[in-house]
């Protein structure tokens, strides 16, 4: 097998589909490469390893996922369990199947129209399929509703790697996060299927209108209405509750950041500033509420009344922190810099999240404007020390060259 | 009185294969050869023809620029090759070695009275100028500028290097020699940098400024050092000189002789005897190879360390510079799902399924494979742990990459060499050649602004 595969990829070196069968080879095997120039050895990881860590950091929350599509579709029928029982209620083949049925299908599309294209990339401009996809793919259905059209995310997809990615060359040089470019589209262009009261719930677009009617809003949704929520404080933290396919569990999403600071794969930084700049503000609009500036008939009195903690147990926050924010292509790029692209990522989303009552989600608009920001962040971290290097620079002892006085003797005497 | 620099970002990279401290005679050389790409950026013009005869320390031939630095045999014989490449640039002097080998003998200067201009032309008459490296750019030092400190790091810390304190052993006088002429070269100082616990020689060198260094590499490296005691300011020039250089510089001040002697350290997983050896400079690599023995009979041989070294082969010569040879075995083969599966047999710097930061005193055997294939800029924050200098690393790469050359000098690109950035090409997840974009950045910064 080894040997078979060794004599097609010499075969195929330097033809125009060299770059699809490179990709394959090298999942199979890592190829037989060795150092040409500066180091003759090199540390075990590459961006394979790299984004295979954070895929196994998401796989937890993609599970959730799907026994929580299922949960909630049939607890918007038979109405929620009186005493939840894990096993019962939640880890059951029932739960499973409809999770199945509805997010394979979801990770499929995301996966084959995503890879498709950046293969189709490779082979035109002649470069080896990279491995940013791979993160991208998996994101996607975590951050949609259950029920998206595979023809909606087909189109989302294409256009959030041609524009998001290829057109600014391909992973490592595009501006915006690839997978928020994608849930971005998909929210301007299909806005009536990513948010109201019928999206978070397997079938309720189906049944809408009909004897059969279910539905269910995310917490946030209600609160931006002014009405009441029905899940308990445990129900957000474990995540058994509506919302976009893997952003629900708190808990498993805590693991997964644990896991890839302990790996050192994400940047810490990143998400304790966010989680510090999302406290901030949540704490600036209780606050608000505390010292009467409201009057209760506010269109935002709910949602600024929320306690401030909770902003990171509902909807999006933790899991855009944890695995959005922390991309390192898009992110801020020097240490300094990405305590304050953290600190307005949390800051923001909560800011819009209180302020957007058409949408009252804010974390990949925060996310995406500050991955428009980071560039002039670093900017400004690298002018520090460069600013520190010009102040030494007064204090230089430059002596001046022999052949300079040499020279100057010259032009005297001539 | 020293002081106390104490490292803490940095990697150390624990190989198999670490030369036992004795000393064996190696076989002599039947040819040495000089490799011209040792002397980056240098134009020689031959002083001597092919086929002609030549002393030991007798000029071979000259910098172009600089007609009075000459660089000189190693040993005497006849030349009998000057092997070209395109163009008819010379890569390679071999001389014939006589059997019986003669010294020119230099008239040395006096060196308590002696001023600087007179040890200065001395050093360039006599083949000593080569071994005195100057930053910025990181190539031979230029006769005409006057650095403001000349540093000497005798504390190694990469992968297998020769122990300084090792190969430096009862050479107080002529390394003193070599600093009373040196320090005649500078209105600066003279900064040696030591082990926080060694048992150094400098310990008892007069007219230095002494550094006790600790750390993990690259607190051995002297951009490092320079960096942490007087960094360069744009417009400075620092000298930097390995202390094995200053052996031969202090030989080349006290006796008037060109001695090419040197004391390698011939290390690496593959070496069945990993050991020193005396040797000469340019003398071949197989004379003291074999002596130790190869344990397969496929393996990357280098002239130098495992991180800043060259490629050589079995009939490769001793480099100019270098006082360690390794050799590690070839990784030209492929694993099967590599990328995915634990690995407990590498190092790292994540802990992505590696496991090296569980036994952080573990020798490792590495080969020269890449683990990895090359893409572009990922992963952010990775370098800036092993990267002790003030310097942003990530951003003076894409600088050099981009031939900024505003950006480049104001990023520090003036304090650097490619050797300080072995160690993040080491980690690189994107397997980028950091050591050949910083050298092509500092010769176009050199070529613009000279």
């Amino acid at each position: 097998m080894k040997e078979k595969l060794h004599q097609l990829k010499l075969k195929y070196q330097g033809k125009k589909m060299a770059p699809a069968f490179n990709a394959l080879h090298t999942f199979l095997y890592t190829p037989n490469e060795t150092t040409h120039s500066g180091s003759h050895v090199r540390a075990a990881d590459d961006l394979k390893r790299t984004m295979n860590t954070v895929i196994m950091a998401l796989v937890p929350c993609l599970l959730f996922g799907m026994f929580n599509a299922g949960y909630q579709h049939y607890s918007a029928i038979n109405g929620f369990p009186e005493s939840f029982d894990l096993f019962e209620h939640f880890l059951t083949w029932d739960n499973f199947l409809v999770g199945i049925t509805t997010i394979l299908p979801l990770v499929i599309v995301s996966y084959g129209v995503g890879l498709a294209i950046e293969f189709l990339f490779a082979v035109i401009k002649g470069h080896e399929v990279e491995e940013g996809y791979l993160v991208t793919g998996m994101l996607v259905p975590l951050i949609v509703p259950v029920d998206t059209p595979l023809w909606m995310l087909t189109i989302a997809v294409a256009f959030g790697v041609v524009i998001g990615k290829e057109v600014f060359g391909g992973t490592g040089m595009n501006i915006l996060n690839p997978a928020l470019t994608i849930r971005a589209f998909l929210f301007f262009a299909y806005p009536t299927w990513m948010s109201g009261d019928k999206v978070w719930v397997h079938e309720a677009v189906e049944r809408a209108g009909t004897a059969d009617a279910i539905s269910g809003e995310t917490i946030l949704g209600s609160l931006a209405q002014g009405s009441d929520y029905s899940y308990s404080l445990a129900d957000m933290f474990y995540g058994f509750i509506p919302g976009s396919v893997g952003e629900t569990s708190t808990l498993l999403i805590i693991l997964g950041g644990l896991f890839l600071v302990f790996s050192k794969i994400a940047s810490w930084r990143i998400m304790v500033s966010s989680v510090v700049g999302a406290l901030v503000m949540g704490l600036i609009f209780n606050g608000i509420v505390d010292a009467g500036w409201l009057p209760e008939y506010s269109k935002f009195y709910a949602l600024m009344s929320f306690p401030y903690w909770q902003h990171l147990l509902v909807g999006g926050l933790a899991f855009g922190i944890v695995f959005m924010a922390t991309d390192p292509v898009t992110g801020a790029q020097t240490n300094k810099g990405k305590w304050y692209y953290g600190f307005f990522i949390g800051f923001l989303s909560v800011m819009i999240r209180v302020f957007n009552p058409g949408y009252p989600e804010g974390v990949f608009l925060a996310i995406l404007l500050m991955n428009v920001f980071a560039p002039t962040i670093d900017h400004y971290v690298v002018r520090g020390n460069i600013r520190k290097r010009l102040k030494r620079f007064k204090t230089a002892t430059i002596y001046p060259k022999t052949s300079d006085e040499v020279d100057s003797l010259k032009t005297e005497t001539a | 009185m020293s002081k106390d620099i104490r490292i803490r970002k940095g990697l150390n990279i624990n190989l198999v294969g670490a030369a036992e401290q004795t000393i064996s005679k190696a076989v002599t050389s039947n040819v040495y050869a000089l490799n011209l790409d040792d002397f980056h950026g240098i134009t020689p013009k031959m002083l001597i023809k092919q086929g002609e005869d030549i002393k030991a320390g007798e000029p071979l031939f000259y910098n172009k620029n600089n007609e009075d630095m000459h660089f000189v045999s190693p040993v005497s014989g006849e030349l009998v090759k000057i092997v070209r490449g395109a163009r008819r640039r010379i890569l390679t002097l071999k001389i014939l070695a006589d059997k019986e080998q003669n010294y020119v003998i230099n008239k040395v200067p006096d060196l308590d009275t002696a001023d600087g201009e007179a040890i200065k032309s001395y050093l360039l008459q006599c083949g000593g100028w080569p071994f005195i490296k100057q930053r910025p750019y990181d190539v031979i030092a230029d006769p005409s500028a006057t650095p403001k400190a000349i540093f000497v790091s005798a504390y190694a810390t990469a992968p297998l290097a020769a122990d300084p304190d090792f190969v430096l052993k009862d050479k107080e006088q002529e390394i003193q020699a070599a600093i009373m002429g040196l320090s005649k070269l500078t209105p600066g100082k003279i900064h040696v940098s030591v082990g926080k616990s060694s048992r150094s020689p400098f310990n008892d060198i007069k007219g230095i400024e002494l550094h006790k260094i600790s750390g993990p590499h690259p607190a051995g490296l002297v951009g490092t050092q320079i960096n942490k005691i007087d960094p360069v300011n744009k417009g400075e020039v620092v000298w930097t000189l390995s202390p094995q250089d200053l052996v031969m510089l202090g030989e080349l001040l006290l006796t008037g002789k060109f001695n090419a002697e040197r004391i390698v350290a011939l290390a690496g997983s593959v070496i069945k005897e990993p050991k020193y050896y005396k040797t000469k400079i340019g003398a071949e690599i197989s004379t003291f190879l074999y002596a130790s023995g190869v344990k397969e009979d496929r393996f990357r041989l280098i002239n130098g360390d495992v991180l800043t070294g060259t490629k050589t082969s079995t009939e490769g010569h001793l480099g100019f510079y270098n006082n360690t040879v390794t050799a590690i075995p070839e990784g030209d083969d492929y694993e099967f799902f590599g990328w995915n599966k634990p690995v407990f047999n590498k190092i790292s710097s994540t802990r992505a399924l590696t496991f090296s930061w569980l036994q952080p005193n573990k020798k490792y055997d590495l080969d020269t494979n890449t683990n990895g294939e090359h893409r572009a800029f990922v992963v952010t924050g990775r370098y800036e742990e092993v990267f002790p200098l003030d310097i942003y690393p990530l951003q003076l790469l894409k600088a050099c990459m981009v031939k900024d050359l505003d950006e480049m000098e104001q990023l520090g690109l003036y304090e650097v060499a490619p050797e300080d950035f072995s160690l993040t090409e080491f980690i690189c997840i994107s397997k980028q050649p950091h050591q050949q974009i910083i050298r092509e950045g500092l010769d176009l910064l050199q070529k613009e602004l000279g």
